[in-house]
Formats: C-alpha cells, structure tokens, sequence
C-alpha cells in the first residue's frame, strides 16, 4: 500500500482512497440522511397502467388525513405558472418530441408515471395518503416491445408519432455497403436483442428541497452526476427560477451508472413542492420507485450482418436495429442508439463499408436513457457477436479472425467510416496478452477432451473498443447535442501552500477526491494531504458538465492539469522575479523552483503563494494570489479498447451456466491509480456478467412491468460471481495533457459478448450459433434440446 | 397510541415511545439520527441496513422497533472500538467499497459472516453475503477485504 503522504510520483500509484473513513464508518451525509428545520415529506402517485385515459381525480380522502399537507396534481402545477416541462436534451433532424410533463396531466404512458403528489409531516402518512387518492382510470392498450411497437395498428404512445417512430436515423454508406454484400463470399446473419436492464444504483433516488420565499433562492440537494445540467434544466423547463438562484449539491450520492445524469420530474417536484407549502420537502424514492422511474437501459432489437471475402477479411457491415425510447424522450435518450450506437460499429476492425439504421420507438414502458456504456455495449455485442459467428461461418478459429481484420497499429489516427476517428491504438498488443494469460491453445486442447467426457467447455473472446472522455463540444452540438462537453477546473493555492481543488465533475463512487489530488500532487509537486478536492455543489465551482461517459479522467483531469500547468506558469513569473533571474532559466522540480544548476537557491511553491498573496513584491502587471480557472475542451473522444475472455461450463442435464474464469486486459491509456482503476474494472464486468447471465426487464404484453422490484430482477450477488483477473496494456491519449483515457464503462462494454461467446461456443456441438441474453438455463437448455 | 420500548444502541440507553408500525432502521435512521444505517429496497433484498441486534446480522427494514425492546443494538456508528474495526480496515486497505452506500451493511454483514466463520473460503464468503447486493465493486474487492480481516482477526 502507498503512502499517502508522499508527494513524489504519486501519479500512478494505488494509494488508498481518502473517501474511505467517512464512508466506512457511517458518517458520510447522502441526500436521504440530511434533515432540515420544518422539513416535510412528499410521495408521488404513479399510474397502475401503462396506457389510460385520467377522468378524474378525487383526492379529498387524502386531503383529510391527519398529517397531510396538501396533494397537488398536474392542474395545480399549471395554475402556478411554472413551465412544468422534463425535456429532452439531444435533438436529432425531424425527431417527435411530445410534451413531457411533471405529472401526467389527461393521459398516463407508463405504469411508473406520476399522477398526483402528496405533501405530509412524516413520510409513513404521505405513504399512507397515496392509497387514498381515487383515480378513475380508462385503460387503454399498450406496446413494450419496440418492434411490435412500430407495426400497423399497434397502441400509439403519443397520436404526433405515427407507427410510434421518434426518429428515423442512419449513419454510413448504403450504396457501398450493399455492394460489398453482393460480393461477399460468407456472410454472417443473426437476429440479437438486447435485453432491457434496469441500472439499480444501490442508492435510490432522493431530492431535499428548500426554497425561501424572501430571497426568491432554491436549494436543492439530490441524487446527481451532474448538478449544473440539473439546475439548468430545473431553471429554464421545470421551474422557470433564475439559473443564479437555484443551487443545486450533490451530497455523497450512491452510484449512478447513468440513472442519475438525466432530468426527471421527482426531483423538480420536490422543488414546486417547496415553493407551494413554504417548507423544506423530502422525496426518498422507493425501490420500486426506482424501478418504475429511474431511466432503464439497452432494449434493442436488432438484424446485423457482416460480409467477407474468400480470406475471412470484413468487406462490409449491416445493422438494422429498433430501439426503445419508452414514454417520453428522456434527456440524452436520443443520443444513445444513434451517436453512441451506430459510430461504434467498426468496432477494433477495419472495414471499409458500414451502414447502420436505427428506428428511436415510443413505447409504454418507461423512459430508456444513458445506462453504464450507453450505446457503446449495445454497439459491440452486435459486433462481437457478428464476428464470432462470421468466424463460423467462414471455419475461421474466433481469434485469428479478430487478428486478421483488425485496424494495424500503424494505420492511426484511423478515419472509420462512421464518423469516429480513432486516435491511437494496438489491438493486436491486448489480444496476445489475453490469449497467452488464459492459456488459449491449451484450452481447446481441454475443451475436446471434455466435450469426449460429456462435459461443455466454451470460450469468449471480445475484442472491443469505446469512445468515452465525452466530449468535443463542437462535433456534439453538430451531432445534436443542447450541451457542450467540455469541463471546468479551478485549482487554487492558497497563501500557505495548501491547495484547494474545484472540479465541475461530480462523483458518486470513483474516487475522484483521491485521483484528482494525485493529479495536482504530481502537477504542483506538493505533498498529497496538502491538496483538498471539492466538487458537487453549483453554487461553489464554475459551471461544469458532470460525471458520466467515461469522462472525469479524461476530460475533468485534463482540465484539472491545465489548471495546475498555468498556476505554476504564474508561480514561474514570480519566483524568476523573486530569484532575480529570468524565466527561461528557471527548472520547476519537486515544488521548487531554481535557476539551472543552483537548486539550494530555490523558492517553494508555498514560498511563491504567500509572495502572490501578500502581493508586496510582485513583477509588474503580474495580479496578486495564486490560482487559475481552466475550461477544457477535449479536441477529440478518447479510445479505451482491449479484449475480455469468458470461460464457461455449461451443464448439459440443466442447462446452467458456470462462468469459471473471466480475464480481461484493458488499454485506458495512463493510469493514475492502478488500484481504482482495477475496481472500476471488475465492477464494469460484474454489470456485463449480469446482463448477459442473470437481469432483465420483463414487460408483459400489457406493458406491466412484471420485474419491478429486487425479488424480480436479478441484481448479481457476490456467488453469482468469480473473481476476475485483470492486466493492462498502455498506450497514451495523443491528445491530453495526462495521456489518459476513460475506464468507468469498458467492464460493461466488453463482457456481454465475452459471456455470451462463450455459452454459444460451448454449445457449437449442438449447432447453436446464437442465444439471446439473459442465458439463462432454460435457454441454453431448450437450445440443447 | 404509542408504544414505549428500551433498548441499547451502540452502548448508550434509548427510551422511546413509538408507533407500532415504526420499523427499526427509521429508528435508527430518523429517530435517533444514526443515519449509517441505509434503506436500499423495499423487499429486504439489499441488506443496506444490516445492523446487529443481540449480536445477530438482521435487516433492520424487516424489524420493528417494537421488536427491538429490550435488545442490544450494534450500527456501524458503534462497531469500532477505536477509530476502525478491523473489517472496516480491511474494506478501506482492499478497496472493498466505491459509493459507499452498501459498505455499512455489507461491513457488519461481514462481522456476522466471520464471527460464525472464523476463516471461511472464498466460496463460503460469497454464500455468506449473498444477502447484501453491492452494485459498484463487483465484490471481488469485499472477498479481498474478507479474507484480509480474517487473517488480521485470527492472528
């Protein structure tokens, strides 16, 4: 373990995490824990059907219970005069976006949506008051399935979306892509769906609202990755309050995995709630609240093919794929199957013709947004996937196909044929790795002499790669993004030499309170416990973007590192004027700096601090105090890639997958804390395993989620896992100032296809060249059978 | 229509008076401010708000306070004697923890787990959790932290 107090070469190193003793003794605040004076609590009323008509509402039972304060429904927001909108923040060319409101106002679209609101003096009466609330519902059908969804004559979600199509979007060359198909001597054809997942951050979601009627100003803590995009969307949709007089604080937020990026009503109904009853009011999200509310992820159903010549080379792509929206388009909903799905599509490989199609289809279900990898899994199981079964197809070993078609470590920057330029990269590099780790030749050696015995062995390569580090501002806003992607630092040294750090990243389990002080430590050359860092609370750092995407390295560390680079560019200035020497021959080293060859003669960067803050003897035109503001804009995505290996047993009396070993080499580019990055790592593989073995959103054909609570979903548990083995290659971003990259998603990116490779190669002696995720073993054993 | 009960929490004696219905972990959490102590679910599947009572491992959402009259209550407030338990030293020495929100309930899960077990396998540690969902680590970092605090408190 390192020591945390070294300041040298603390960069890379795995020094524990300084959130720890907060968090494991209990003393950490999350939004649920905080109370404030006079606070009251709200409960949300949500529809028991996916699809019906509101005729009224009789509220006046609840009204009359002791305890209640007052029950508000969407009517009551309307008189009020706020905008009372949720909006979509992702616009693509000739989209449908129907209004989304903060309560259903005439008609209801999921079961999950909100009807009516409860405000009481203690959570068990606002609970108690929901069950006298009297709705008189007139059903009406509803379609969950976003295939079914677009036929003829299937229940409209919204009457402006005909066939239930939000958007009609396609990226590539079809022209070129057909052609290669009316060459091609094999071609690989499989018909995939991605199950619906629900994200189950362990923490549900919660807002604490306080709004004071005097000075007009909105404080709202809550559950949130990204503050300021909260608060903006509160200010200009929900509530119409000035941006300025709305903060918004993430206290310690409980995981997110992308539930908690997105704009929802609850949290801005806390807010209106406060404003009507002058009180603070408290939301806490049930957990079937968060099954029914929080945004799911994936729900694809897609055909892919993937064309070859006579040699096994990749001469073209096709994907045709029919994605979930849900209800209504939630904030970064649009962009998910379509800039972070159909751009991915080379995968690691080089292929000179791709075209992808994607229909964005309202369902009755709820809202699908941005869950862990958020396009980028979907992306690669359809890839992954193709690939494995084009090894199939053509007798090709899965491994060598990989090697033969990937894009050649000379070959970048690589320009791919949707839209991506990849920055860097050596495919080749990890896949050796991983296959010489998990023993590759000796294992089909093993799986012969098993299969003799009876036994199903299988192995699952995935070879991915991601865009993450989200993100360029200028190529998303012409993709169409209603934000930019860069990210904000402040980083401050104080006159004693103690640094304070501001980031607009917000995290909520990655340890960014430790990997940003390394940054700075190494940066500043100051020790580690002198370095504070503070993020999560708009109304304390410059406006940043958040935490999502893979992104808080890559592009919330880059602006941290430019920030410390110009505060010791200030320090330069100073201490030259201070050493009577002139810059260009001064070495900054370990914190000091000193003119070449004098480094007794040097001057600290504290000593620098204190000179800039007493401001008594400062070179002219140099401002007092010692700090500096940087606004990051990446100049493009950054490219983790790498290859996971799956090795399964699968029973042949039930069917039941073993997953026995799981191996994954991954290339982030530098790595600040090598024992974080491991975490992020094994976490990433344990939600893929998930997906692929154990979770999914069922919908039956009412649109009733028959999965709404944790009974019903299976949330992997500690047995449902082995331990992982994990190993790195590196190759550096080019283009940031840390050479890093992103390592939140890649776990969840890589492993479906590793998994799911490996039951379908286990079971090859049964022809089956496909099975749709979760495997469960009633699958794999009607497959079998 | 109150209901009075006593008990011990993480030492100290508690007289409250309170409603039949009141579950144990809004005692704790809302009552007595222990707030540590976290409510994950609805259906006593998460384990977030393990705690133990009478030195047992229970799910203080599925206990009602009047349930609790007359017992010893341990919170992760109360586990240390000292700064750290040593399984909570172990969680920080093994990375065993990400958001944090799980650890107070997976870390007196784990106590439970080896005040039965002193020196389980690994298989037997996952078997041992699988009342606690962690949804950040994996827990490949808990059975790391497990095995350590084995060793640290058997040696």
């Amino acid at each position: 373990m390192a020591d945390e107090s070294n300041g040298a070469g603390v960069f890379g190193s795995s020094i524990r995490r300084r959130e720890d003793p907060e968090l494991i003794t209990g003393q950490a605040k999350y939004t649920d824990d905080l109370q404030l004076s006079g606070m009251v609590y709200c409960t949300v009323l949500r529809s028991d059907y996916a699809h019906a008509k509101i005729n009224g509402i009789d509220a006046s039972e609840a009204e009359a219970l002791d305890g209640v304060i007052a029950v508000y429904t969407a009517k009551d927001i309307e008189a009020s005069g706020v905008p009372g909108g949720i909006p979509v923040g992702w616009l693509l060319p000739d989209m449908k976006i129907p209004e989304h409101y903060m309560l259903a106002k005439d008609t209801t679209r999921y079961v999950g949506d909100g009807v009516a609101i409860v405000v009481a003096e203690d959570q068990y009466t606002a609970h108690d008051a929901l069950d006298l609330i009297y709705v008189d519902y007139d059903p009406r059908d509803g379609v969950a399935d976003p295939k079914k969804a677009t036929e003829d004559g299937a229940p409209l979600v919204h009457d402006e979306a005909p066939n239930n199509i939000a958007f009609d979007w396609e990226i590539g060359d079809k022209e070129q892509t057909d052609a290669a198909f009316a060459n091609a001597a094999h071609v690989a054809s499989l018909d995939i769906v991605n199950n619906r997942l629900i994200p189950n951050a362990m923490e549900p979601r919660a807002a604490l609202a306080d709004y004071n009627s005097i000075t007009g100003e909105l404080t709202l803590y809550m559950t949130t990755q990204n503050p300021h995009i909260h608060r903006l969307l509160i200010s200009l949709a929900s509530l119409g309050l000035p941006e300025h007089k709305i903060r918004v604080i993430a206290p310690e937020v409980g995981g997110g995995f992308g539930s908690k990026i997105h704009h929802y009503a609850d949290e801005a109904i806390a807010a209106w709630a406060s404003m009507q009853v002058g009180r603070p009011v408290k939301w806490t999200a049930t957990r079937t609240e968060t099954y029914l509310t929080d945004a799911h992820g994936r729900d694809h159903v897609t055909h892919g093919e993937l064309a070859m010549d006579a040699d096994g080379r990749f001469i073209g792509l096709r994907v045709d794929t029919y994605a979930a929206m849900g209800a209504y388009l939630s904030t970064f909903a649009p962009a998910v199957p379509t800039y972070l799905y159909g751009t991915l599509m080379s995968g690691e490989y080089d292929l000179p013709a791709i075209h992808c199609h994607v229909y964005g289809v309202f369902t009755h279900t709820v809202p699908v947004d941005a869950y862990r990898g958020a396009g980028r899994p979907e992306a690669t199981f359809v890839v992954e996937r193709l690939v494995d079964e084009a090894a199939r197809v053509s007798g090709i070993d899965p491994a060598e196909i990989r090697r033969r078609n990937f894009v050649s470590p000379d070959a970048f920057p690589y320009q791919t044929q949707v839209a991506l330029e990849y920055d860097s990269g050596n495919y080749e590099g990890a896949l050796d790795k991983a296959l010489e780790a998990i023993g590759y030749d000796d294992f089909r050696k093993e799986q012969a002499a098993a299969r003799d015995e009876g036994r199903y062995l299988g192995i699952g390569l995935s070879t991915y790669i991601e865009a993450c580090g989200l993100a360029p501002s200028a190529v998303v806003g012409s993709l169409g993004a209603q934000a930019g992607q860069w990210e904000s630092a402040v980083v401050r040294v104080h006159a004693t030499g103690k640094v304070t750090v501001y980031s607009g990243c917000s995290g909520h389990g990655q340890g960014h309170e430790t990997t940003y002080a390394q940054i700075v430590a190494s940066a500043l050359g100051v020790p580690y416990d002198d370095i504070d860092v503070i993020e999560g609370d708009s109304g304390v750092m410059p406006h940043g973007w958040g935490t999502y995407g893979s992104r808080s390295a890559a592009t919330g560390g880059s602006a941290i590192a430019s920030a410390a680079e110009k505060v010791v560019d200030k320090a330069r200035t100073i201490a030259a004027h201070l050493l009577e020497a002139a810059e260009e021959d001064l070495e900054f080293e370990d914190g000091n700096f000193f003119v070449k060859g004098s480094p007794d003669q040097a001057q600290s960067l504290p000593d620098v601090a204190l000179q800039a803050y007493l401001a008594h003897n400062l070179p002219k035109g140099i401002e007092p105090a010692l700090e500096a503001t940087s606004f990051y804009d990446p100049a493009n995505f950054v490219f983790p890639f790498g290859t996971h290996i799956a090795v399964v047993e699968v029973c042949a009396t039930t069917g039941q997958v073993d997953l026995k070993r799981y191996l994954a080499v991954d290339d982030v580019g530098n790595v600040i804390n090598p024992m974080i990055v491991d975490g992020q790592v094994h976490g990433g593989i344990a939600q893929g395993v998930g997906q692929s073995l154990y979770e999914t959103a069922v919908y039956d054909d009412g649109a009733n989620l028959l999965s709404g609570t944790m009974l019903d979903y299976a949330v992997p548990k500690a047995h449902f896992l082995p331990s992982f083995e994990t190993d790195r290659t590196v190759t550096p971003c080019p283009h940031n100032p840390l050479g890093v990259k992103g390592v939140g998603e890649a776990g969840t990116i890589a492993s479906p296809a590793a998994v799911v490779n490996a039951v379908v190669d286990a079971l090859s002696p049964f022809g089956v060249n496909h099975i749709d995720m979760p495997v469960t073993s009633e699958k794999v054993w009607n497959a079998m059978n | 229509m109150g209901i009075s009960i006593e008990l011990e929490v993480n030492g100290a004696s508690v007289s409250k008076e309170v409603e039949p219905r009141l579950l144990l972990a809004h005692l704790l959490r809302e009552e007595l401010g222990l707030t540590g102590t976290k409510i994950g679910c609805d259906t006593s599947q998460c384990g977030s708000c393990t705690i133990l009572l009478d030195g047992q491992a229970v799910k203080s959402c599925t206990v009602l306070a009047v349930q609790a009259d007359g017992s010893e209550v341990t919170t992760i407030e109360g586990l240390a004697n000292g700064d750290y338990h040593p399984m909570q030293q172990a969680f920080w020495d093994n990375h065993g923890l990400q958001c944090g929100f799980c650890t107070p309930g997976m870390i007196i899960s784990c106590v439970d787990l080896l005040n039965s077990n002193p020196q389980p396998s690994e298989d037997e540690i996952r078997h041992g959790l699988e009342g606690n969902l962690c949804r950040c680590t994996g827990y490949h970092n808990i059975v790391r932290a497990v095995q350590a605090a084995a060793e640290t408190m058997n040696g």
